[in-house]
């Protein structure tokens, strides 16, 4: 909550809630509150102009963002069992399914589908939070082993974005076995040496956090995303404490060494492309030069209080290494440093 | 002492009644050994009964029957030379997974498996059976010791779930109990995991992606515990039975979906009856596993592995 959004608040309140205004023109973000347009909603890919709150996608709008131009397939997904436990609570699994299905369009929770992303013909994998809370069953685990086929067929790189609660408690063990089936699948993307990335967004928990969802190249979490093993309430039953600041978030997460960035939105596409032509387009440097030597052999070993931060800014050591193209690593000129300019001693 | 269960009542009170009579010795007017033969068989009658026809909610109360043989029960029984070691070399070591290498049947193996503990001070020690990421990335490390020896390695479930803490959350729990289920998977050497009480999701498949999952009779394996599937789709702790039954958590069930490979006999009455004929039948299992095993290099029992967990699910309960 910031002074903006108490500001702007009211005053969006008291000019647009009129009963006239049909609902799904004006969104209230979950977070501050305020009233946003739809078409800004859109513009800003479902992230508050106002507190920068980033509200769960749905696997279509998650698609259309990623991909080049919007042009994307889809593809079939194979059938799963319905019901394999003939599952009931208070209601029948069948139930809710259909339920699901009704409210949403789609069969199950995961999407996937191949197109280009910054060229690079990419497969993903994305979760509807909507269906079910995301929740991994087979269909789902057929899911992500249907794209990771897919891309190894390709030869392209499999991205996934989860949005999911976990295991889909109505089909009992055949949705925990979602856990190692699922992580067949990551390992056959890897073996392909293509790669994997996940995108951790609100929420991942749970037995998908537990298998596919950490066992990323790469992980990119999206800003202010819950991600975590063990829901809140059932630490807090647990310990009897109140959680952290913060707790379970991307940036506390990555704080704490399980992502390698925290993006927001509008970044994200940005984001994948450049890691994606990292990883999978080498270029043609790549194999001609060998790598400089990161820090010359004489430099002492920095002492834990030292960063290599420290060294690099301030080289005080001469670069020895014989190494043909080995350079200092600062802007500061020590010894010529190509081959050519090398003085005869 | 022996712990009776709710429905074990009509037992418990045969077996007092039997213990009387024992105490009885001596005064003369009623044949007692007669006597005591008598109810003894009832007893077993009774028990024999009762267990075969065990409800899914009985059942959990049995897996979790604190007289229960553990895991270093198990170890104590089945292992000679047994070597425990210890750490994550990264932070600390779990209490609540025992790792180590001894000798099953003759042979160099690698045993892992969560320990419960069997009285309040041990059961703080070990957590409750309840590992953090510490505990899951010893269970990795161990793993791969075992696969740069060739040793088999033999997993024995028992836990309730992996920790729900801060600071296993801080230390990552979910990528902890991902990479293990990923080294189950990619594993070179024979594994043979036997859930031999509480096999409580993520933190239960972290140490059965196994070539063979082998169950106690009256062992449960489930996605969530049947109180926390009451409690978030009943929205009352007190469904827990319905709940149980819902899940098909038993041996039984788990067998006719194709998720566990065997169903381990328990003597009459439960394993906590009768150690020494359960750490046979236990023995005998996974003995026979690995003799299925044998012969298998490491690049198919990889694949087989693999090919099993796809196949998974194709077929539901008739
Ligand atoms: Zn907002």
């Amino acid at each position: 909550m910031n002074w903006l959004t108490n500001f702007v608040r009211p005053k969006i309140r008291a000019l647009y809630t009129k009963k006239d205004v049909p609902d799904n023109l004006w969104h209230k973000c979950p977070n501050c509150e305020a009233m946003i347009f739809h078409r800004d909603l859109e513009e800003n890919l479902h992230v508050c102009q106002h507190c920068g709150f980033h509200m769960r996608l749905d696997a279509d709008k998650r698609l259309k963002m990623l991909f080049d131009d919007d042009d994307f397939q889809v593809i079939e997904l194979p059938k799963a069992p319905i019901d394999p436990l003939r599952f009931r609570d208070q209601k029948r699994y069948t139930d809710r399914l259909k339920e699901a299905q009704a409210k949403t369009g789609k069969s199950d929770a995961i999407r996937v589908a191949h197109g280009k992303m910054g060229g690079i013909g990419t497969v993903i994998a994305a979760f509807d939070f909507g269906f079910m809370g995301g929740s991994m069953g087979i269909a789902v685990g057929e899911g992500l082993l249907a794209a990771a086929r897919l891309a190894v067929l390709q030869e392209a790189p499999l991205v996934v974005v989860p949005s999911s609660g976990g295991a889909r408690m109505q089909e009992g063990i055949l949705s925990l076995m979602q856990m190692p089936r699922s992580t067949i699948a990551v390992q056959m993307v890897k073996e392909a040496g293509l790669p994997y990335i996940v995108v951790l967004t609100d929420p991942t928990t749970g037995g998908v956090t537990a298998s596919f969802a950490m066992l990323g190249d790469l992980h990119i979490a999206e800003k202010g995303a819950q991600i975590g093993f063990a829901g809140a309430r059932v630490i807090e039953d647990t310990i009897r404490e109140t959680l952290p600041e913060g707790f379970q978030r991307s940036e506390y997460l990555m704080e704490h060494g399980m992502v390698d960035m925290v993006v927001h939105r509008k970044d994200l596409r940005e984001t994948l492309i450049r890691v994606l032509d990292l990883l999978s387009r080498p270029g043609p440097s790549a194999e001609i030069v060998t790598l400089p030597k990161q820090e010359p052999e004489a430099v002492v070993a920095p002492t834990e209080a030292e960063s290599i931060e420290d060294l690099t800014a301030e080289p005080t050591v001469a670069v020895t290494s014989d190494t043909p193209g080995a350079q200092p690593h600062s802007g500061e000129t020590l010894e010529p440093a190509t081959p050519g300019d090398r003085p005869e001693r | 002492m022996q712990t009776f269960l709710e429905f074990e009542k009509p037992i418990a009170e045969l077996e007092g009644k039997i213990e009387e009579l024992r105490h009885l010795t001596d005064t003369g007017d009623i044949n007692i050994a007669e006597e005591v033969s008598k109810l003894q068989a009832k007893v077993d009658r009774l028990l024999r009964q009762t267990y075969a026809k065990l409800a899914p909610a009985q059942k959990v109360q049995v897996a979790r029957h604190p007289n229960r043989p553990h895991c270093m029960d198990y170890i104590e029984g089945l292992v000679e030379d047994f070597t425990p070691l210890a750490g994550d070399r990264g932070f600390a070591e779990d209490h609540a997974i025992i790792g180590g290498i001894g000798r099953f049947r003759g042979r160099s193996a690698m045993i892992i498996g969560q320990e419960k503990g069997h009285d309040t001070e041990s059961r703080v020690r070990h957590n409750f059976g309840m590992a953090k990421p510490e505990g899951y990335r010893k269970a990795i490390r161990l793993m791969e010791l075992a696969e740069r020896f060739k040793l088999p390695v033999i997993t024995l479930v028992d836990t309730a779930g992996a920790y729900p803490g801060v600071g296993a959350e801080e230390r990552g729990q979910a990528e902890a109990i991902a990479r293990s289920i990923d080294t189950c998977l990619k594993l070179r050497v024979p594994l043979v995991a036997t859930v031999i009480g509480e096999g409580g999701s993520g933190g239960a498949i972290a140490l059965a992606a196994a070539d063979r999952v082998l169950m106690l009779e009256h062992a449960i394996y489930s996605v969530i515990s049947p109180e926390g599937c009451a409690s978030i789709l009943w929205r009352t702790n007190t469904a827990a039975a319905e709940a149980a039954a819902a899940l098909r958590l038993t041996a039984q069930d788990l067998k006719d979906l194709g998720v566990i490979d065997r169903v381990v006999a328990e003597p009459i009455g439960g394993a906590h009856r009768d150690r020494s004929e359960i750490m046979t039948a236990v023995g005998n299992a996974i003995e026979d596993s690995f003799d299925e095993l044998r012969g298998l290099d490491g690049g198919a029992l990889r694949m087989k592995r693999r090919d099993k967990f796809l196949e998974m699910g194709q077929k539901g309960l008739s």
